[in-house]
């Protein structure tokens, strides 16, 4: 049994249509997805916007409904667990994506990072300082900065004051919805080195959401690639960047712009061909709907979703 | 010698703040020549969009001084009618957000027929539109005659940034500025717009500004590469050269902060403190000094010069003669071929 | 869009009938009825409720409340106890004057509104700006019935420009020429008055629109292509900032509702909104549920009006 389990998880949205606004339709976010993530690992769920990606990271913590499936935390069935004070919404935290936007501009750092200790502790006004100074010195952030607004810092100060937030109840797995999409190279090389750091030190497990193949290569143990709420890929990083299978990843990774000008028309061939490809096998690789098929397994770690023989 | 398109000599773009002018880009001066992709980088706050937009003469509130020479016109010294015959004739400008920079309420043809007809008063109604059927075939637009007459809302993103591109180019102009064309979109989206504007450029042989933070970019498509930091340039060089030779202690602690994916290391490079607010720029110096406390004093300059240390490579301070990174191992990983 | 007015226009039913039980309820709820104070202490208790009785107010709420709205369905909103006349002959004449003072009023706000929202947008944080920034404040802080007061007396007694009561001169022929110059005349001073005081919220939406939709990125898109200031502002800026006030029609006729009670009692001019005022003091509850329930439904058709028109000139809701 995995640290956390989603078996088949899907997520569907109602459309609300006609004169009566009935529902006419669903949209599948998030069409049976299974993720096993072991405990101390990063996996990345990677994916284009529409995805279904943060769909899925959100309904594991509870914030989106789910429509069917499971969610299985240390063994515990969290699925449609009253969230409100359980244990597995204190083990399980969140980092959003932009710093700008989630933190309350009206409070004080203090106030933000202490938010979900008065939730689920009882501390006095004083042991509540102490922790959040610890928490802020923890995340490299002065404890005089507590009495702070969120605008009085730059934007990589401001995903700490957010990691600060996310463990201060000591989490034991934290999902990062594109933490570093809004933050410039060298602000997001802070975040991504101090993201390694806490998990080290807190023994901490991911599940990392990013629409960039660079910062997931660079952070994630295992990989899962979602295209219209489906995988169509899950495998090591390795798996997925050397020896991409699915016609789509393969059209992923090729679009990642290489660092090196000196490939750059080998590059651009490479793409040539594997968009022909992906053009000329599209039907091979998807239903008739433009979904993808069920994951099938070509190693111990990899799985593909393609047709079922036969 | 290449054939010059735009010179900018000794430009200042200064902000009002409080009862004080700061210059967001302090006397830079740059040339970009026909047929070529000028890349300029730096991150948020240095200086690149404030250049961009002072190319246009899109800034209301700015004061600008120094020349911006396109073709012997100099752009900074013009009068509102002469700067609106130069924009969206002679200079196309992409923008980063294609959803906010399209006006919600025009449909498509006529957001596009617009900078037609304000350049070509006299061409017909019918003309226009057909000239319009031919731009968005000319991006890659499928069903075009549908979607002329659809709104912004009703396309994806990646239709938009082409809907923008195809607005950009209705003149067929000489220069293209792209402030961030690619930022708001997908990876896929984004190869596919860059190799659009690729193809544009060569068919119409114009010259491109491409603004931009993100290397793997700059890899892609430029030909020449300018690194910004705190409103200068602090080295440039053709993008060869600069991938595989940087010099300037920011240029290579950029390089070394972006996860390639290509290194083993754990830790990625990250550059001490903060990129200063424009109050806070510091103006006298070397202005990264700050952020590379280790490298002495007395390496930098008193008043740092752009200066050439190979052909065509410039590069600003002396600092990157004595500098190296605490950790010296780490840079080895980036230096490629 | 179609979907979309049908769907509004349903969800309008029940808002309706709500509307009309509220209404009929709190009547009920009045102290009173209309044969207190009418009849003089000699009656005999027995007889006054077996009045009651014969009228039918002693049945159940809903049973009485079904007799109203039957009738109301009917065009027939019962008789007024004090005019001893049909409510629906009461309203006739005076619906007509109160649509012609709201349709006045309504030009009149728009006529000041939009030049002073576009010079006050474009030019804002300038002398012209924080000028009609003041007016508008004086607008917002002046109550309408004294400024309705002081006109009346300045425009109406002193200079005598005016008329002061009444809504055309006694004794023309209706059809007529003078009789429309007339009507026109006597409304123009409340309408004035009104518009003066009301339209401030309509200057400061319409500013605040521009000033929002200037830095608007499509805005530099527009001038990136060589649009000259004069073409930004015309066809960019003002089409797009004038949608919402389009949209903002509808409440426009809400909010006059309430400009209207005032300015008809302080300029004798007979209309819906001193017949509301004159049932109100003579517990004339016929007229009363039947003038307040005219207005409950001109709001609520005001506020469909808005989201249709929205509809009509946002794409981004037509397509839906």
């Amino acid at each position: 049994m995995s640290y956390l389990e989603v078996n088949d998880l899907k997520v569907h949205f109602p459309v609300k249509g006609g004169i009566f606004g009935r529902t006419v339709d669903h949209i599948k976010a998030v069409d049976g997805v299974s993720i096993s993530l072991e405990k101390g690992k990063t996996y990345g769920l990677v994916g284009e916007s529409g995805s279904g990606k943060s769909t899925t990271g959100r309904a594991i913590i509870g914030l989106n409904n789910i429509t069917s499936g499971q969610v299985i935390f240390e063994g515990e069935d969290i699925t449609n667990v009253k969230r409100t004070k359980s244990e597995a919404t204190k083990n399980i935290q969140m980092i959003f994506q932009d710093p700008y936007s989630s933190l309350n501009p009206k409070k004080r750092v203090v106030d933000i990072v202490s938010e979900p200790l008065r939730n689920f502790e009882n501390l006095t006004r004083k042991e509540e300082r102490k922790r959040v100074s610890e928490l802020l010195e923890l995340v490299g952030l002065s404890p005089e900065s507590i009495l702070k607004y969120p605008h009085e810092f730059s934007g990589g100060q401001r995903q700490r004051i957010g990691i600060a937030r996310a463990i201060a109840l000591k989490p034991k797995l934290i999902i990062a919805d594109e933490p570093v999409s809004a933050l410039d190279v060298s602000v997001q090389a802070q975040v991504l080195n101090f993201m390694k750091e806490i998990q080290k030190e807190l023994d901490l497990t991911y599940l990392f959401i990013s629409h960039d193949l660079g910062v997931i290569k660079h952070m994630c143990d295992d990989i899962g690639i979602m295209y219209k709420g489906r995988y169509v890929e899950e495998g090591t990083a390795d798996d997925i960047f050397s020896n991409p299978q699915h016609i789509y990843t393969k059209r992923l990774v090729a679009a990642i712009p290489d660092i090196d000008p000196n490939k750059r028309e080998e590059k651009r061939k490479f793409r040539e061909e594997v968009k022909t490809e992906y053009d000329q096998s599209y039907n091979d690789y998807f239903d008739e709907e433009g979904l993808a098929y069920k994951l099938q397994p070509i190693s111990d770690t990899h799985y593909v979703a393609l047709p079922e023989k036969g | 010698m290449a054939d010059k398109l735009l010179e900018i000599k000794n430009l200042t773009t200064s902000f009002r703040i409080k009862d004080d002018y700061h210059a967001a880009v302090d006397n830079l001066s740059l040339t970009v020549n026909k047929n070529e992709v000028l890349a300029i980088v730096g991150e948020s706050g240095c200086g690149k969009s404030a250049l961009a937009f002072s190319i246009m003469g899109l800034h209301t509130r700015a004061k600008i001084d120094g020349d911006i020479l396109y073709r012997d016109k100099n752009i900074a010294k013009m009068t509102p009618a002469e700067l609106n015959k130069v924009r969206g004739k002679d200079i196309g400008m992409i923008f980063q957000d294609p959803l906010t920079s399209l006006n919600p309420l025009m449909q498509i043809d006529e957001q596009i027929g617009e900078t037609i007809l304000l350049h070509n008063k006299e061409m017909s109604k019918s003309a226009r539109q057909e000239r319009v059927l031919d731009l968005l075939n000319k991006v890659g637009i499928p069903r075009p005659e549908y979607v002329m007459n659809q709104f912004p809302h009703e396309l994806s993103g990646g239709m938009r940034q082409r809907v923008m591109i195809a607005m950009a180019i209705a003149n067929k102009p000489e220069l293209l500025i792209a402030d961030e064309p690619t930022t708001a979109l997908d990876v896929t989206i984004q190869s596919q717009i860059l190799d659009l504007i690729n193809k544009l450029k060569n068919e119409m042989n114009s010259g491109i500004v491409l603004i931009t933070h993100d290397l793997g970019v700059v890899a892609e498509m430029a030909d020449r590469v300018a690194v910004m930091y705190a409103g200068q340039i602090v080295e440039v060089a053709d993008v060869k050269t600069l991938f595989a030779n940087p010099k300037h202690p920011y240029t290579r602690s950029l390089l070394n902060s972006v996860p390639s994916g290509n290194e083993e290391q754990d830790q990625l490079h990250v550059i001490q403190g903060i990129v200063p607010s424009l109050q806070n720029l510091p103006r006298e110096g070397c202005r990264f000094s700050a952020r590379i406390p280790w490298v002495d004093d007395s390496a930098h300059e008193k008043h740092p010069e752009l200066r050439e240390v190979a052909p065509g490579h410039l590069v600003r301070c002396t600092c990157y003669k004595h500098f190296s990174f605490p950790d010296a191992s780490k840079e080895e990983q980036h230096v490629l071929s | 869009m179609w979907k979309f007015s049908v769907r509004r226009t349903l969800i309008m039913i029940p808002q309706l009938i709500v509307l009309s039980i509220l209404i009929f309820v709190l009547a009920q709820l009045m102290p009173g009825d209309a044969l207190s104070g009418q009849v003089g202490p000699d009656v005999d208790p027995k007889r006054l409720d077996e009045i009651r009785e014969q009228m039918g107010w002693n049945d159940p709420w809903h049973e009485q409340y079904g007799r109203w709205m039957g009738g109301i369905l009917q065009g027939d909103f019962g008789e007024s106890f004090r005019f001893k006349m049909p409510v629906t002959d009461l309203i006739g004449q005076r619906i007509v004057n109160s649509f012609w003072l709201s349709v006045a009023t309504l030009i009149l706000t728009y006529l000041i509104a939009i030049p002073l929202g576009i010079t006050s947008g474009r030019f804002n944080d300038t002398w012209r700006d924080q000028l009609i920034t003041g007016y508008s404040y004086v607008g917002f802080a002046t109550p309408l019935f004294i400024f309705a007061l002081v006109m009346l007396w300045l425009f109406g007694f002193t200079l005598q420009w005016f008329p002061t009561s009444g809504s055309v001169t006694p004794g023309l022929e209706p059809g007529t020429f003078e009789y429309m110059m007339s009507k026109l005349y006597h409304l123009l001073l409340p309408a004035i008055s009104m518009a003066l005081i009301t339209t401030y919220s309509t200057i400061q939406y319409l500013r605040n629109e521009i000033v929002d939709t200037k830095q608007k990125d499509f805005i530099i898109t527009a001038r990136a292509k060589g649009a000259s200031e004069s073409r930004v502002y015309n066809r960019h800026i003002l089409r797009n900032s004038l949608l919402p006030i389009a949209a903002f029609f509808g409440f426009e006729i809400t909010g006059l509702i309430g400009g209207s009670i005032f300015i008809e009692n302080i300029f004798g001019y007979p209309g819906m909104g001193q017949l509301l005022v004159e049932s109100i003091t003579l517990r004339d509850y016929t007229v009363l549920t039947a003038t307040t329930l005219l207005f409950g439904v001109a709001s609520i058709l005001g506020a469909l009006l808005s989201d249709i028109i929205l509809s009509i000139v946002d794409p981004r809701i037509r397509i839906k």
